[in-house]
């Protein structure tokens, strides 16, 4: 029930806000919830799957340059666009998947993390120039606001981000609730276990591994046109470690993490590079290990600590 | 044929590097079972302390020694405090820690020293009798100082009882605890000195590339490269592969995929040695019990 409420007021406050806040804010809540996206992604293959990935930044960069490709090269319309961002992320990530999976544990981070090095300079490689723009990237416009609807461009583009992430959360919270997620956990916590059980365990995680890409295509593909802008050096390692931290902070294995995750790598970084151009990393770096062992699932875990103390009754 | 052979010669000092880089990892997932992704910043942050050593007119040499050392201690440290505790977590928390260390490594050599690159001397520049077609008298003498290292580490494991004990403590901690090996204080020993050999990489490497502190990230991935490919469990294995990978990456750089593909050969290379054997040319396979 409280759940329910609290979900409740966060979407109220979520339909409401564009139309209070500032054009740079409603920007910046945009960007958090392409985040979102993203980080439920990963929290899929890491948190539910048990699977490192220190790669995604690779697989966000594939989504933003598809849809990039698509509206800028081809014309096409961004409704054609996102989803094949999407679909395009998925047959990557099932790529990539299907050799890399056959080893565990840090293997896997390995292999995904020579991917996430390796990016940007595959894409300004020079014989696909004429698409990607090489080094100088591309600039994508915002989408024009149809139905002479009374909104602005920004707002407008805010709801569209708003509709997918809700449409991508329902679906990702039936995926983990459902027989396919307690086999992705099983896989997780007793993989042995999961075979003996009939769980096809390199299958699970394959598609796991699809899955995952394609919500962080996804998320890239909204996050450029969010950007109005894609280049090389925006996918580099240290976002596929900003997406780490997201889920580590947020809470490793659950949807509400991802949002939370989300809003603290949206709004922390601001306020700490006040400090120093050095101090969000640190600071990423100190959550990381601080919440390894003092906080192993994250604010989700703390915010559930607190609800059970002093709400006993409303905490299931 | 000299283009050639000037390629070989550039392949085989920066294979140098990347053996020494591979060593040191080998060493760390040999003594505590990980992968350590920070090793690359935990280099850099040694060869800034050197800067500054030099910076206050200490002579290279001592700076060198005193690098070694506090990297030593630094990183046995880092064994004690953020590695042992964590000895029978998952794997995932493991890599989460790592990256930790790497964010924290790489920011402070940011905000302490600065991200504008800066030239690092070598001892090396001034020796006339070093001149030669093929080679920077630095990278020769960088290449010297490396093989003189591994071969240092090769009598330490061979001819050393401390080195017996660590290599006991890997193999079979149960059975050399009860022969009386302090095991946690070998993996905390491996810990210091693969961090004692990432500084003297760093160090090396510092004059070509110059310091800043992204100056190792590439570096890392050849040296994860060369020892995937060599096979992580096996020290010497993971020297070949680093050294196969150097010239791998300048012969193909310069005459196949172009310079600035240079990185994809990395990957390649990892991606293909985990598909196609996954123990490295010269590891052992693991067999588990269930």
């Amino acid at each position: 029930m409280a759940r329910r409420i609290g979900f409740t007021v966060l979407l109220a406050l979520a339909l409401i806000a564009p139309f209070v806040v500032s054009g740079y804010r409603t920007f910046e809540l945009t960007t958090i919830i392409v985040d979102a996206i993203a980080l439920l992604g990963l929290n899929i293959l890491m948190g539910y799957n048990g699977q490192i990935s220190i790669g995604h930044s690779a697989f966000y960069a594939i989504g933003a340059y598809t849809v990039a490709i698509m509206t800028v090269r081809f014309g096409l319309p961004y409704w054609i666009a996102v989803p094949s961002a999407g679909a395009v992320c998925f047959a990557a990530g099932i790529l990539f998947g299907l050799p890399a999976l056959r080893l565990g544990g840090s293997h896997l981070a390995l292999a995904t993390f020579a991917l996430a090095v390796a990016m940007p300079q595959l894409l300004k490689y020079k014989l696909i120039d004429p698409w990607t723009g090489g080094t100088l990237g591309m600039s994508l416009k915002k989408p024009d606001v149809p139905w002479d609807l009374p909104l602005n461009r920004d707002q407008f583009l805010y709801f569209i981000c708003l509709a997918v992430a809700l449409v991508m959360f329902a679906v990702g919270r039936n995926l983990v609730g459902g027989r396919i997620g307690r086999a992705m956990v099983a896989v997780r916590d007793q993989p042995i276990a999961a075979a003996a059980m009939g769980v096809d365990t390199a299958m699970v995680k394959t598609k796991t591994f699809g899955v995952s890409a394609l919500y962080t295509g996804v998320a890239g593909a909204l996050g450029a046109i969010v950007a109005q802008y894609v280049a090389p050096d925006s996918f580099t390692f240290l976002l596929s470690i900003t997406f780490v931290v997201g889920i580590v902070i947020g809470g490793a294995g659950t949807i509400s993490g991802a949002i939370y995750g989300a809003i603290f790598i949206g709004l922390v970084p601001d306020f700490a590079s006040k400090i120093s151009k050095a101090a969000p990393w640190a600071l990423y770096g100190a959550c990381l290990i601080v919440c390894v062992y003092l906080m192993p699932t994250g604010i989700h875990g703390v915010i559930r600590l607190v609800r059970a103390k002093f709400m006993p009754t409303t905490s299931r | 044929m000299a283009q050639l052979l000037h390629q070989l010669a550039t392949g085989l000092s920066a294979g140098s590097i990347y053996a020494s880089v591979a060593l040191a990892l080998v060493m760390i997932y040999r003594s505590t079972g990980h992968m350590n992704f920070a090793q690359g910043e935990m280099a850099t942050l040694s060869t800034f302390i050197a800067i500054t050593l030099l910076d206050r007119g200490v002579p290279y040499w001592a700076t060198f020694l005193i690098t070694v050392s506090v990297a030593f201690a630094g990183g046995a440290l880092v064994e004690r405090i953020l590695i042992r505790p964590l000895a029978d977590a998952p794997e995932r928390l493991m890599v989460t820690v790592f990256l930790g260390l790497f964010m924290i490594c790489n920011s402070l050599g940011g905000w302490l020293w600065s991200y504008e690159t800066r030239a690092f001397p070598s001892p090396f520049d001034g020796l006339r009798f070093l001149d030669n077609a093929y080679e920077t008298p630095h990278d020769l003498g960088a290449m010297a100082v490396i093989v003189l290292l591994m071969a240092a580490i090769f009598v330490f494991f061979q001819y050393t009882s401390t080195g017996l004990a660590m290599r006991g403590a890997t193999e079979n901690p149960m059975s050399s605890r009860l022969v009386g090996v302090a095991v946690g204080r070998m993996s905390a020993l491996g810990w210091g000195l693969a961090a004692a050999v990432g500084a003297v990489a760093g160090m090396m490497v510092a004059p070509t590339v110059f310091l800043e502190p992204n100056m190792m990230a590439t570096i890392l991935v050849y040296g994860f490269a060369g020892a995937l490919l060599g096979g992580i469990d096996n020290p010497w294995g993971a020297v070949a592969g680093g050294f196969i990978v150097g010239i791998l990456e300048n012969i193909l750089g310069v005459y196949v995929i172009g310079t600035e593909m240079r990185m994809s050969v990395a990957l390649v290379l990892i991606v293909g040695t985990l598909v196609v054997r996954p123990d490295g040319l010269f590891g052992r396979h693991k067999v588990v019990r269930v």
